[in-house]
């Protein structure tokens, strides 16, 4: 009984340890492929399924961990930094491909997140990912999602063998820029981050070129997911705008599905960086993620949202409804004659929404109560459109005036994020 | 006004709106047998389902609606809300009526209505493909008992079919006393017979009735969700608002969190 016991022990100290170490990566997806069960094996991966929810409202769908947290490195912002004090721990290959099947297979996870420190070398640290990822999927019969981290200086052989067992791979910039990297963790670069990105890139292209000629019979998928960054925020000093106009430059080089803005959790004493008991700036975050939002399906170009006259975003209303007061001039919006991309702009009409009004106004003007029961936030549109029955207004509302009126509007209503002190960059 | 009782079937639906084409009484309310409670006000026809008729206003309305829409019919149904039965009956006429795509007129009641309802039973179909936990048995039968608000058992067997192909399961409903079972060939649906001997209302298996890897795959499982909370960043406002506590009891995880 005892062994028994000391068996299980083993196993739950490293899945907390090593599940601990790999929280800070805050990639969650677990969409965006569409891998079939069709070998007679087992699991698809197509939607994504947030199986559950930590105390902290973000979303469970991947069982993420670390293969080691042995580290050569000492990057001052992570917990996993060789100099650490943290007891150390590393998982053998069959044990992640027993433990991910085993939540597989309970339904409790879409698939499985990789990561690991770098032990040995890049090569040696990838080859171990490339096993589980083989094993997973040729062995095991694996179809579910698996997310594997791009080590950085990894050779090119062994990334693009990944890339045909992984559904996403990623890669992480850290710091939002080269100054604030290279302060904190001098032996890492964006170079050494946009080398993979780019070669990644480059060959999802060139097995989608292949597949559209149509001349082979059987493409095998390249990491049919994409890739993905994360940018860890308030740690080092840059203003929104940077960070953004990073994010930016990201998106459109390398054609990225998604970049995370992960709030910094303080997790040393060293004075460089926010210290341990400094609130992480989670509303920052949120806004961040706003823009990130806006710019994606709402077609902004991020200098509307963020530039050098306006280089911090507001922290007491979205960015939305930022952009609108700053450029009255454009509103008020008829929602029955505009065109799509300006409904769009209305602060408080979402994409599904501005899609059913499209749809809708075509069999008759839409009047306020249907735009109501159509779902958009009316009390805070109704300031920026014109429906068929809104009543003739005799002066322009003030950008000033207009921002209190809705900001006292909203306060009776529940905030979505806790009111966190800012950070004082 | 009349009041049309039917017995509350998908095909119960099509043949009352059959009817009202067929012998146009003027005003009707559409009430599902379950529902009804007699009044003695108004005039009453108990509509017979019949499978010809329910198939004639089915193939009207496969004309009419998009593939998309006729799905979202179906879907809206399976809620089983007496409300959204007379949505759905106003919504058959109201597209009958009208010119081809009518169902993108979301300045119409009934089309947001059943859009907003189907909404509500896609949600409840992506919570059960989420918060569905398996436990395996002796037998090596993976089994989760569920008591979902709406009847989504039918939108979510393809889904385990096709991901949990090699290995048996059986999902089943408490609320409504029916499951399904997957033999490894087909998905079939079971009565509380199949169950007997597991007693449904408690979600977790006794551990004599378990595989001998449950108890460390399930403290393994509750060890991961502990270990991958980041407590300054504590927010239990929304976590609930994504795991709303009706579910709590189905998640291994929450054992023993209030």
């Amino acid at each position: 009984m005892k062994i028994f016991l000391s068996m299980y022990e083993r196993i739950r100290e490293k899945l907390n340890i090593l599940a601990d170490a790999a929280k800070y990566d805050v990639s969650c997806a677990s969409s965006g492929s569409s891998r079939k069960n069709d070998n007679k094996g087992i699991g698809n991966s197509s939607n994504g399924i947030c199986h559950s929810y930590t105390e902290d409202g973000r979303c469970v769908s991947l069982l993420k961990i670390l293969l080691t947290n042995h580290c050569i490195f000492d990057c001052a912002f992570c917990v996993s930094r060789k100099s650490n004090d943290v007891k150390r721990a590393a998982f053998t290959v069959d044990e992640v491909v027993e433990l991910t099947m085993s939540f597989y297979r309970r339904n409790y996870i879409e698939g499985l997140f990789l990561s690991s420190g770098i032990f040995k070398n890049a090569d040696y640290t990838m080859e171990r990912l490339l096993k589980v990822a083989k094993k997973l999927r040729l062995e095991e019969r694996f179809n579910g999602y698996i997310h594997l981290k791009t080590i950085p200086g990894a050779s090119q052989e062994l990334l693009t063998e990944a890339g045909l067992y992984a559904d996403r791979m990623s890669i992480n910039l850290e710091m939002p820029t080269e100054a604030g990297l290279k302060l904190l963790a001098p032996d890492k670069s964006h170079e050494e981050v946009k080398r993979p990105l780019g070669l990644i890139q480059n060959t999802i292209k060139q097995f989608s070129d292949e597949k559209k000629t149509g001349l082979i019979k059987h493409v095998p998928k390249f990491v049919p997911a994409g890739q993905s960054t994360q940018m860890v925020i308030g740690a080092t000093p840059e203003s929104d705008m940077e960070i953004m106009y990073s994010a930016d430059q990201y998106y459109k080089s390398f054609g990225l599905k998604r970049v995370y803005y992960s709030g910094y959790i303080p997790i040393s004493h060293d004075t460089r960086m926010p210290v341990i008991g400094t609130q992480p700036p989670l509303l920052r975050e949120n806004r961040l993620y706003q823009t990130d939002w806006l710019m994606r399906f709402y077609g902004f170009g991020v200098q509307e949202l963020l530039n050098p006259k306006n280089p911090h975003l507001d922290t007491d209303i979205d960015p939305k409804l930022s952009w609108a007061l700053r450029n009255l001039d454009q509103f008020p919006v008829d929602i029955n004659t505009a065109d799509y991309r300006m409904i769009l702009r209305v602060p408080g009409i979402g994409v599904r929404s501005a899609q059913k009004i499209v749809q809708a106004r075509r069999f008759g003007k839409l009047r306020s109560d249907q735009l109501q029961k159509i779902g958009i936030a009316y009390s805070r549109a109704k300031h920026f459109i014109r429906c068929a029955d809104s009543p003739y207004i005799m002066n322009e509302p003030q950008a000033p005036h207009l921002k209190n009126l809705i900001l006292a509007d909203s306060s009776s209503k529940y905030l979505k994020v806790p009111q966190n002190q800012l950070s004082l960059f | 006004m009349t009041i049309y009782i039917f017995d509350g079937s998908f095909e119960g639906l099509l043949t009352s709106i059959f009817e009202f084409y067929d012998q146009k009484p003027g005003r009707i309310q559409l009430v599902a047998k379950q529902y009804y409670v007699p009044g003695m006000m108004h005039e009453t026809l108990e509509v017979l389902t019949d499978t010809a008729k329910a198939k004639r206003v089915w193939a009207g309305l496969e004309k009419k609606l998009s593939p998309e829409w006729q799905k979202k019919f179906y879907w809206a149904y399976l809620s089983e809300d007496p409300k959204t039965f007379r949505e759905l009956f106003d919504l058959a006429c109201y597209i009958f009526s009208s010119t081809q795509g009518a169902y993108n007129n979301f300045g119409n009641p009934h089309v947001i209505a059943v859009t907003k309802i189907e909404r509500s039973v896609s949600r409840e179909r992506h919570r059960m493909k989420a918060f569905i936990r398996f436990q395996k048995t002796a037998d090596g039968i993976y089994y989760c008992p569920v008591e979902p608000d709406f009847n989504v058992l039918p939108l979510i067997a393809k889904f385990f079919k096709d991901r949990y192909a090699d290995q048996k399961w059986i999902i089943y409903d408490i609320k409504r006393k029916y499951g399904l079972y997957y033999d490894l060939h087909t998905v079939e649906e079971i009565t509380y017979e199949f169950v007997a001997n597991i007693d449904t209302c408690k979600v977790q298996l006794p551990a004599e009735f378990t595989d001998e890897k449950e108890a460390l795959a399930s403290i393994l499982w509750k060890d991961y969700f502990n270990s991958t909370n980041i407590p300054a960043r504590k927010n239990m406002k929304l976590h609930i608002q994504h795991v709303p506590k009706r579910y709590w009891k189905y998640l291994n995880e929450k054992e023993g969190k209030n």
